[in-house]
C-alpha cells in the first residue's frame, strides 16, 4: 500500500493555491436529476416509447452532468455520483454470477428492498464497474474514486442459500471484488473505496473484513489507494482493529452525530489517513462554511494536516440535489479556509492533536 | 402425541396490498398503523388478512393465524397503537436490517382491544385461531418507558396490558404464540427472572387456550429457563435452527412443558427445507432428549416470516405442511 502522504499528492491540483492540502473528496451516491428518474420509468415501462440507446444516452448525460457538478463544487477527487447504479447490494447481485432475486423484503414501515439470494456459488462473470469507471474518467479532469460495495455488506444484506457460514460467502465475495478492482486499476483507477455499512451492525465481525481486506489488495499495486468506508455504528468496537487493515484511508461518519466519538480514534496512534464525514448526509439544512470548518478541525484531533481527507458522512442520495450541491461546494470552501489558516499559522495542528496534549 | 404445523406469525403483505398500502399510506413514519385507519386502509388490511389466511389453508397448517398484517412495528405494534404511547425515533429491530418506530410509554397501560379486534376479523374467517402476540419482556425491551418509572414496575404494567388483551381474545383462539425473543438476545439480569416468570404467568393465566412461550436467535440461559419452566405455560419454544445443541442441551439437563415447539424451518432465509430436512430435526430433537412423549409438538418456523419475500414465505408454509405430515408418518410406523 501506499503511505499516506505519497499516496496523497497525486490528487493536488497543479493550480492548488496553499501548501497545505486536505483531499476533498465524496463518498459516492448523489441525488439523480429528476428527468434521469422519468426516463428510466418510460423506459422500464414501454421499451418502445424510450429504447435501449436512448436510455444509455440518458445515463451518459446523467454521469456526465453530475461528474461536472462535482467539479464545479471544487473537490479533488470525483465521481459520477453512481447515475448508473440504483442501489448498492442489487447493482453488484446483478452482475455476480450466483445470485438470483426473489421478490421484495420489507425493511421498515413501506420501505422494501429487492434483497437477493444467493443460489449458487458466487462467480466473475463480467467487469462491474469499468464502464462506470472509464466513462466518468473520460470526462473528469481531476482523478476519479471508485466506490465498491464490500463483500461484508454484500454477503450480510443477502439470502446465502449456499455457504455454510456467513464468513465463507464474505471472503468468496472479497475474492471476486479483488479480480474487479486488478481490472480497475487495469483500466486506470488509483482511488477505491469499499462500503462497509453492514460492519456497524456486527462490529464483532472487524476479524473477517480484515481477512476480507487482504484478499481484496492482494496483487494490487501500492500507488492504488485504498479507503474503507464505514457509517452509523459503535466505532468503538472496530477501533483500534482498523489500524492492522491494509488500507490508505479509513472514511468515517461522524458529522451526524455531532463528534460525540472522535476520542475514539484520538489515541495518537490512528494509522491510515482519516477521511472524515464533515457534513450531514441525513439533512438538506447547508451547514454554514464556518461550522464546515469547525468539523474539519475535529479531524486535526486525530490526525495532522497531511493525513486528513475530508468527505461528506455517507452518500447524498437522499438529499435535494440543490442542498447536496451547497454542501460539497461549502465543505471545498471550508477546507480551503483551513489550509490558509495552516499555512499562515493561525491554526497549530500539532495542538490540536488530542494524543500530543500535555 | 400430536404433531401441529404452525407459524410465529408476521407474514410479508402479499403483492397486491403491499403496492396499495404504499399508496394510500406513504412510505414515511407519518401514515404508518396508529389505531385509527382509514376505511380504505381498513379495507386493504381486510384482504391482506383474507389472503394470509387462505394461504395456511392451501399449505395444510394445522394452526392458522391473523397474519399480522398491520404490525406496521413488529412485535412493538401493540404499545404503538396504544393512547399513552407515542412512537418516537425509528430504531433499529434486533440484529437485522429491520427498522421500527420506538415506542416511548408516557401514560397507564390501559385495555386497548386492537388486537382482539383483529382476531375477531380473523375468526370471521377461521375457527380455530392461533393468536401472537409479544412476551411481555420483549415488550419492555422493544420501548422506552416515560411513566412507570422502574423496569420493575414497568415490566408488571406491560404484563397487566397484555393479560389485559389475551383476556378479550374471541374464544376462536385456542392457540396463543408468545414470542419472546429478547429473553435470549437481551437476557434479564438474574434478580428479575422471578418476575419475570410472573409476568409470563400473569399472560398465561388471563386466557383459555394453549400457551407457548417461543423464544429465538439463540438459547436460553440455564437458570432463565428454569424459571421459566415454573411458569404454567403449556409449551416453551426452542430455535433449533441457530441454536440446537444449546436447546437440547437445556431440555436434557432440566426437562421442559408438557409440550413444545421447535422452530424448525428458517424464518430468515429463501433457502426452502425440503419436507425431509423438516422431519429429520424433529425426530433428531425427539431422539436427543429424554422425554418421549410430547402432548403436541409445534412444528414451527423459528422466527417471525416477514424477513422473506412473498413466494419464498408461501414456499416454507408448504414444507413445514408436508415436512410435519412427513414426521407424523414417521412416528405411525
Amino acid at each position: 500500500m501506499s503511505d499516506g502522504v505519497a499516496g496523497r499528492e497525486r490528487f493536488r491540483p497543479a493550480d492548488h493555491p496553499h501548501d497545505h492540502f486536505l483531499l476533498t473528496t465524496v463518498v459516492g451516491s448523489y441525488p439523480k436529476p429528476a428527468w434521469l428518474t422519468d426516463v428510466r420509468e418510460r423506459h422500464e415501462a414501454d421499451g418502445d416509447a424510450v429504447g435501449d440507446d436512448e436510455w444509455q444516452e440518458a445515463i451518459d448525460d446523467a454521469s456526465r452532468l453530475i461528474t461536472d457538478e462535482h467539479e464545479r463544487a471544487g473537490l479533488d477527487a470525483v465521481c459520477d455520483g453512481e447515475m448508473r447504479r440504483e442501489e448498492m447490494v442489487e447493482f453488484f447481485a446483478r452482475r455476480i454470477g450466483g445470485y438470483e432475486f426473489k421478490g421484495p423484503v420489507k425493511v421498515w414501515g413501506h420501505n422494501y428492498f429487492d434483497k437477493p439470494s444467493v443460489v449458487s456459488e458466487v462467480t466473475y462473470e463480467e467487469p462491474w464497474l469499468r464502464e462506470e469507471y472509464e466513462f466518468t474518467a473520460g470526462v473528469a479532469d481531476r482523478p476519479v474514486k471508485v466506490p465498491i460495495t464490500g463483500p461484508y455488506t454484500l454477503a450480510t444484506w443477502s439470502f446465502d442459500e449456499v455457504y455454510d457460514d456467513d464468513a465463507a460467502l464474505t471472503y468468496a465475495l472479497a475474492d471476486l471484488i479483488n479480480e474487479e478492482v486488478s481490472r480497475l486499476v487495469e483500466a486506470g483507477a488509483r482511488y477505491v473505496q469499499l462500503d462497509e455499512p453492514a460492519l456497524a451492525t456486527a462490529p464483532e465481525d472487524h476479524a473477517v473484513v480484515g481477512e476480507c481486506l487482504e484478499r481484496i489488495v492482494d496483487g494490487i499495486p501500492d500507488d492504488v489507494r485504498v479507503c474503507l468506508h464505514v457509517c452509523y455504528g459503535d466505532y468503538g468496537e472496530i477501533y483500534p482493529a482498523i489500524n492492522d487493515y491494509p488500507i490508505d484511508e479509513f472514511d468515517v461518519e461522524l458529522a451526524n452525530g455531532d463528534y460525540e466519538q472522535i476520542d475514539v480514534f484520538a489515541d495518537g496512534d490512528f494509522a491510515p489517513d482519516l477521511a472524515l464525514g464533515v457534513v450531514d448526509a441525513h439533512t438538506p439544512t447547508v451547514e454554514p462554511v464556518a461550522e464546515i470548518e469547525a468539523n474539519i478541525r475535529e479531524g486535526l484531533t486525530v490526525v495532522p494536516p497531511e493525513k486528513l481527507t475530508v468527505s461528506p458522512d455517507c452518500g447524498l442520495k437522499i438529499l435535494p440535489r440543490e442542498a447536496a450541491y451547497a454542501k460539497l461546494e461549502n465543505m471545498v470552501r471550508a477546507a480551503r479556509n483551513v489550509e490558509a489558516d495552516l499555512d499562515s499559522g493561525e491554526l497549530d495542528a500539532a495542538a490540536l492533536r488530542t494524543s500530543d496534549r500535555p | 402425541m400430536e404433531h401441529a404445523a404452525t407459524t410465529a406469525g408476521l407474514y410479508p403483505l402479499p403483492d397486491a396490498q403491499r403496492e396499495r398500502l404504499a399508496d394510500l399510506k406513504g412510505r414515511g413514519k407519518g401514515g404508518l398503523v396508529d389505531g385509527d385507519e382509514s376505511a380504505d386502509v381498513t379495507a386493504a388490511y381486510d384482504a391482506a388478512r383474507e389472503r394470509l389466511v387462505a394461504v395456511q389453508r392451501e399449505a395444510g397448517l394445522d394452526r392458522v393465524v391473523e397474519g399480522q398484517a398491520r404490525w406496521d412495528d413488529m412485535l412493538a405494534h401493540p404499545l404503538c397503537v396504544h393512547e399513552n404511547v407515542r412512537t418516537g425515533d425509528v430504531v433499529r429491530y434486533y440484529d437485522n436490517n429491520n427498522f421500527y418506530r420506538e415506542p416511548v410509554v408516557t401514560g397507564p397501560l390501559t385495555e386497548d382491544g386492537d388486537l382482539a379486534a383483529d382476531l375477531s376479523a380473523a375468526a370471521r374467517l377461521t375457527d380455530p385461531l392461533q393468536a401472537v402476540v409479544p412476551g411481555p419482556y420483549t415488550l419492555c425491551d422493544l420501548a422506552r418507558d416515560d411513566h412507570y418509572g422502574s423496569f420493575e414496575s414497568f415490566l408488571d404494567g406491560v404484563a397487566d396490558f397484555l393479560a389485559g388483551e389475551v383476556a378479550a381474545f374471541p374464544d376462536a383462539v385456542e392457540t396463543v404464540f408468545v414470542l419472546d425473543p429478547s429473553l435470549v438476545t437481551d437476557p434479564p439480569d438474574d434478580d428479575v427472572h422471578e418476575r419475570v416468570r410472573d409476568a409470563v404467568d400473569a399472560v398465561n393465566d388471563a386466557v383459555d387456550a394453549d400457551v407457548v412461550l417461543h423464544t429465538y436467535w439463540g438459547a436460553l440461559g440455564e437458570r432463565l429457563h428454569a424459571y421459566l419452566l415454573d411458569t404454567g405455560v403449556d409449551a416453551l419454544g426452542y430455535d433449533l435452527v441457530n441454536a440446537h445443541e444449546e436447546c437440547v442441551y437445556l431440555v436434557q439437563e432440566y426437562g421442559t412443558a408438557d409440550s413444545v415447539a421447535l422452530g424448525v424451518v428458517d424464518g430468515q432465509n429463501t433457502r426452502i427445507e425440503s419436507p425431509g430436512t423438516v422431519a429429520d430435526r424433529l425426530s433428531w430433537f425427539r431422539e436427543n432428549v429424554p422425554v418421549s412423549d410430547f402432548e403436541t409438538v409445534y412444528a414451527t418456523p423459528n422466527t417471525e416470516l416477514f424477513y422473506l419475500p412473498v413466494n419464498a414465505f408461501g414456499d416454507k408454509l408448504d414444507a413445514l405442511a408436508a415436512g410435519v405430515e412427513a414426521a407424523r408418518a414417521e412416528v405411525a410406523e
